[in-house]
C-alpha cells in the first residue's frame, strides 16, 4: 500500500480541511403496500426526511439517536445501499445519487462499511483470508493473488490478528476479534470514508474499548473519515469530532462533540442526555432526570409541527404543534432545531411535569437536589 | 401456605433475608466431554426491599443463576447443586406443583426480550389476568378491572384498549412495561429481572428503571437485577456481586464498589467505558483479551490470563471469596487487589 499510503498522509496533514462528504435535503421514504394482487402504495415511512450534513476528512461524525429515528437507513443511503428518494449526497465532489451501474461501482471503493453484528455480516463458509481477498478481487486491484494475499497479512497486522487467523474461520473467533475481521474488509481497499453501523454495540463491554481504540488508531495512520452511527452517546462522543442527534427521520441537533454534553440546546438532547446511566452512584443520586412520557411515534405518520412535540417536557402552547423548526445555528458549528432554543437554554423556559400520568414520566425527578451533570 | 401479607411484609419484618443462595452450582454435561460449570459456587442473600445486583459480562452465569433460582433450567443435561432457600424452604428440592404454585405468585421474573417472552397469538390483557386466574381467586371481571390497574400502573395509556391487543401491536417499551405488569400482578415477594432494559432505547429505559425503583420503595419487594451495564447498577442496586466465569469475584455496598473497585476485573471494566460526565479524555483502557481467555477456577484465578496484575501466586486452585481487610462488607476473590482508593490508578 504505497501509492495510497502517500496520498493518506497528505490528507491526515490537514486536518478539518475539506469536506468529504456533503449530504443535501436527503429523504429516504419506503412505500408502504396494500392489497394482494394490485399493490397500491397507501402511504409512506418517512425514514429520513430531509438532512443536511457536511463530513470533513479526516474527522468522525457521530449519529446518535433511538431504534427507528432513521440513523441506519441515513447511513445506507449515503453509500446507496437503499435508494435515496431525494436529495443529494456529493462525495469528493462527485454526485453520487445520479452514479449508475459501473461508475457507481468503482465509487464504492472509497467507501465502505462496518456493519453491528459482525456473525452475521461475515459469511460462515469463508475463511478471513477468502474474506478479506473478495473485495480485492471485486475490484481487481493490482498486483494479483499473491499481492493479494501479502496485503491480507497486512490487513490482519493493522486490525490486531495474528497472520494465522487468515486460514480459520469467523466462528474460531471470538466477538471483539469477529469485528476486526469486519473492520479489516472494510478498510482492505483504502477507502475514504467509513460508516460503521453501531461497531461495538454487539460486543462485551470489555472488549468495546478495544475496538474503539483500533478505529481511532486506524484513522490516525490511515487518514479516514468515519461516519460512526451508534446509540451509545458515551461511545459515539468519546469517539467523534462532531455530533448529530436524529429523531424520527430528521436532525435535530448537530454540534461539535464536546459542546453538546456541555451545552446541549435541543429538548431531545437534554432529555437523551440526562436519560444515559451513569456507572457512578454519586452521580446517578443526585442527577436532574428528565423522563421522556410515550414512546417514538410512527414516522408513517409524524406529528405535525416539531416532530418532538409529543414528548417534549420543554413544549410551549404556540408554533411546536403547526410549524415546523428550521435547523438555526446557535453557535459556531451548533445547530439547532428548536423553535424554542435560546428560552430553554437561558432557563425561561423549564420542563413541565406530564399531566397524564405520574407513573409513566415526562416530569422531572430528583430536581430539588444540586443540578447533575452537565 | 395461606398467602403472606405481601406489600408490607418486607418492611415490617426487618431485614432478615428473603433469599439465600448457598454454594449453587449449575453443571452442563455433555457427551463424551467434561461439564461446564456455568455457575460454580455462587451465594448471596436478598432482603426485602433490597435490590441486589448480578454485573458481568455474557457468559458469567449471571443469567443461569436467575433460571436456576426459578427452577427453569431444563431438567436433562443439567445438574444443579447448592441450595437456594426462599423464606427457609429450598427451590432446589421444591416438588413441580410447589414451584408453580411459588412462579409468578410469591416469585416473579422479568426477562430481556418482551417480544419472546410474551405469546404472540394471545391478547395482552389475556395474558395478564392468566396470572391473577391462577393465583387469586378474583372472577374474570375482577381480574379485568385489576389487569387494567395494573397496566396503567405501569405507565400504559389508554389500558382497557391495550388490554384487547396482542403483542406485536404494542412497542417495545410497552411490551416490556406489560411484562412488568405481569410479573408484578401477585405482588411478588421477590422479583427477578434479567437484563430488563438492555432491548429498550435511553429514554424508555429511563422510565422503566424509574418504575422498578418505586416498586421497590413503594411494596418492599426484593429484587435481583442482572445487567451487564455498570451505569444501570450505578442506579438501582443496593448491594453488586461482580461475576466473572461462574463465580462471583467481588461484592460491594454500590458506593463503596464503585468509589473503590478492589477487584482487578472490576476496576478494569470500570476503566475501559467511556463516561458521558467526565471530560474527554484520550485513549480507552481496555481489558485485553475476550471472554474466552478464562482459566479453570480450579487452576488459579479465572481472570489471571486478562490481569495487569497477575503474578505467580495467582495460580492457586480455588481461591476463596474472602472479607476485604479494611471493609467489613466489601468480598473480595483476588491475590493481588487494586489498592484502596486506588481505582484509577
Amino acid at each position: 500500500m504505497t501509492g495510497a499510503t502517500s496520498t493518506r498522509v497528505e490528507a491526515a496533514d490537514r486536518p478539518g480541511g475539506d469536506v468529504l462528504l456533503e449530504v443535501r435535503g436527503l429523504e429516504v421514504h419506503f412505500p408502504i403496500r396494500s392489497g394482494i394482487v394490485l399493490q397500491r402504495t397507501v402511504g409512506h415511512v418517512r425514514a429520513v426526511d430531509g438532512i443536511d450534513l457536511d463530513v470533513r476528512r479526516g474527522t468522525t461524525l457521530g449519529l446518535v439517536g433511538e431504534s427507528g429515528c432513521g440513523k441506519s437507513t441515513f447511513g445506507r443511503a449515503v453509500l446507496r445501499l437503499v435508494e435515496p428518494t431525494g436529495g443529494t449526497v456529493r462525495f469528493d465532489g462527485v454526485d453520487l445519487t445520479t452514479l449508475r451501474g459501473e461508475q457507481l461501482r468503482r465509487a464504492r471503493r472509497r467507501m465502505q462499511m462496518v456493519f453491528q453484528d459482525p456473525m452475521a455480516s461475515l459469511d460462515p463458509r469463508q475463511d478471513v483470508e477468502s474474506l478479506l481477498v473478495e473485495p480485492m478481487r471485486a475490484h481487481a486491484l493490482e498486483g494479483g493473488a499473491s499481492a493479494w494475499r501479502a496485503r491480507v497479512r497486512e490487513l490482519l497486522d493493522l486490525v490486531g490478528l495474528p497472520a494465522s487467523a487468515a486460514s480459520k474461520y469467523p466462528h474460531e473467533f471470538s466477538g471483539g476479534q469477529r469485528q476486526r475481521i469486519g473492520i479489516a474488509r472494510a478498510i482492505a481497499l483504502e477507502p475514504e470514508l467509513v460508516i460503521a453501523d453501531e461497531p461495538v454495540s454487539a460486543l462485551d463491554v470489555s472488549v468495546q474499548a478495544q475496538v474503539v481504540n483500533l478505529l481511532e488508531e486506524l484513522q490516525a495512520r490511515l487518514g479516514l473519515t468515519y461516519v460512526v452511527i451508534a446509540h451509545d452517546l458515551a461511545v459515539v462522543r468519546h469517539i467523534s469530532d462532531e455530533i448529530g442527534v436524529m429523531y424520527l427521520g430528521s436532525l435535530v441537533e448537530q454540534s461539535p462533540s464536546e459542546q453538546l454534553y456541555t451545552a446541549p440546546l435541543h429538548p431531545y438532547t437534554i432529555s437523551l442526555i440526562s436519560a444515559i446511566p451513569v456507572p457512578d452512584p454519586e452521580v446517578e443520586d443526585r442527577r436532574e432526570r428528565i423522563l421522556l412520557a410515550g414512546d417514538l411515534p410512527s414516522p408513517a405518520a409524524p406529528p405535525s409541527g416539531c416532530r418532538f412535540h409529543t414528548r417534549c417536557p420543554f413544549r410551549q402552547p404556540t408554533r411546536c404543534d403547526d410549524e415546523v423548526p428550521a435547523l438555526r445555528e446557535l453557535a459556531p458549528g451548533h445547530r439547532v432545531a428548536c423553535h424554542w432554543a435560546e428560552d430553554v437554554r437561558d432557563g425561561r423556559i423549564t420542563a413541565a411535569a406530564s399531566s397524564h400520568d405520574p407513573t409513566a414520566a415526562g416530569q422531572v425527578v430528583d430536581q430539588a437536589r444540586a443540578p447533575g451533570v452537565g | 401456605m395461606t398467602r403472606p401479607e405481601v406489600a408490607l411484609a418486607g418492611s415490617s419484618r426487618g431485614s432478615g433475608p428473603l433469599l439465600q443462595v448457598r454454594d449453587l452450582q449449575v453443571r452442563f454435561t455433555r457427551r463424551g466431554r467434561p461439564p461446564v460449570r456455568a455457575v460454580d459456587g455462587v451465594s448471596f442473600d436478598v432482603a426485602p426491599g433490597q435490590v441486589v445486583g448480578l454485573v458481568g459480562e455474557s457468559g458469567c452465569g449471571k443469567s443461569v443463576t436467575s433460571l436456576a433460582i426459578m427452577g427453569l433450567l431444563p431438567g436433562r443435561g443439567v445438574e444443579v447443586g447448592g441450595e437456594v432457600l426462599f423464606d427457609g424452604s429450598d427451590l432446589l428440592t421444591m416438588s413441580k406443583d410447589g414451584l408453580r404454585g411459588l412462579r409468578g405468585r410469591d416469585v416473579a421474573m422479568v426477562f430481556q426480550d418482551p417480544m419472546t417472552s410474551l405469546n404472540p397469538v394471545v391478547p395482552v390483557g389475556t395474558q395478564v389476568t392468566e396470572v391473577l386466574r391462577r393465583h387469586t381467586d378474583l372472577d374474570r371481571e375482577q381480574s379485568r378491572a385489576e389487569a387494567e390497574q395494573l397496566l396503567r400502573r405501569v405507565g400504559i395509556p389508554d389500558p382497557s384498549r391495550r388490554l384487547k391487543e396482542y403483542p406485536h401491536q404494542l412497542s417495545g417499551g410497552m411490551r416490556q412495561r406489560a411484562l412488568i405488569a405481569m410479573s408484578l400482578a401477585c405482588k411478588p415477594r421477590l422479583l427477578i429481572c434479567d437484563e430488563p432494559t438492555t432491548a429498550l432505547d435511553v429514554t424508555i429505559q429511563a422510565q422503566v428503571l424509574e418504575l422498578l425503583k418505586q416498586l421497590v420503595h413503594e411494596t418492599g419487594t426484593a429484587m435481583i437485577m442482572i445487567t451487564h451495564d455498570l451505569g444501570v447498577v450505578a442506579g438501582i442496586c443496593d448491594e453488586v456481586n461482580v461475576m466473572y466465569a461462574g463465580r462471583v469475584v467481588e461484592r460491594a455496598g454500590r458506593r463503596e464498589l464503585f468509589a473503590s473497585p478492589r477487584h482487578q476485573y472490576t476496576a478494569g471494566l470500570l476503566r475501559s467505558i467511556p463516561r458521558l460526565d467526565a471530560v474527554k479524555g484520550g485513549r480507552l483502557t481496555p481489558i485485553p483479551g475476550s471472554a474466552s481467555d478464562t482459566l479453570p477456577w480450579d487452576r488459579g484465578c479465572a481472570f489471571a490470563p486478562r490481569c495487569p496484575a497477575r503474578a505467580q501466586d495467582c495460580l492457586v486452585p480455588d481461591l476463596e471469596l474472602t472479607v476485604d481487610d479494611e471493609r467489613p462488607h466489601h468480598r473480595l476473590r483476588c491475590v493481588h487487589p487494586v489498592p484502596p482508593g486506588g481505582g484509577d490508578a
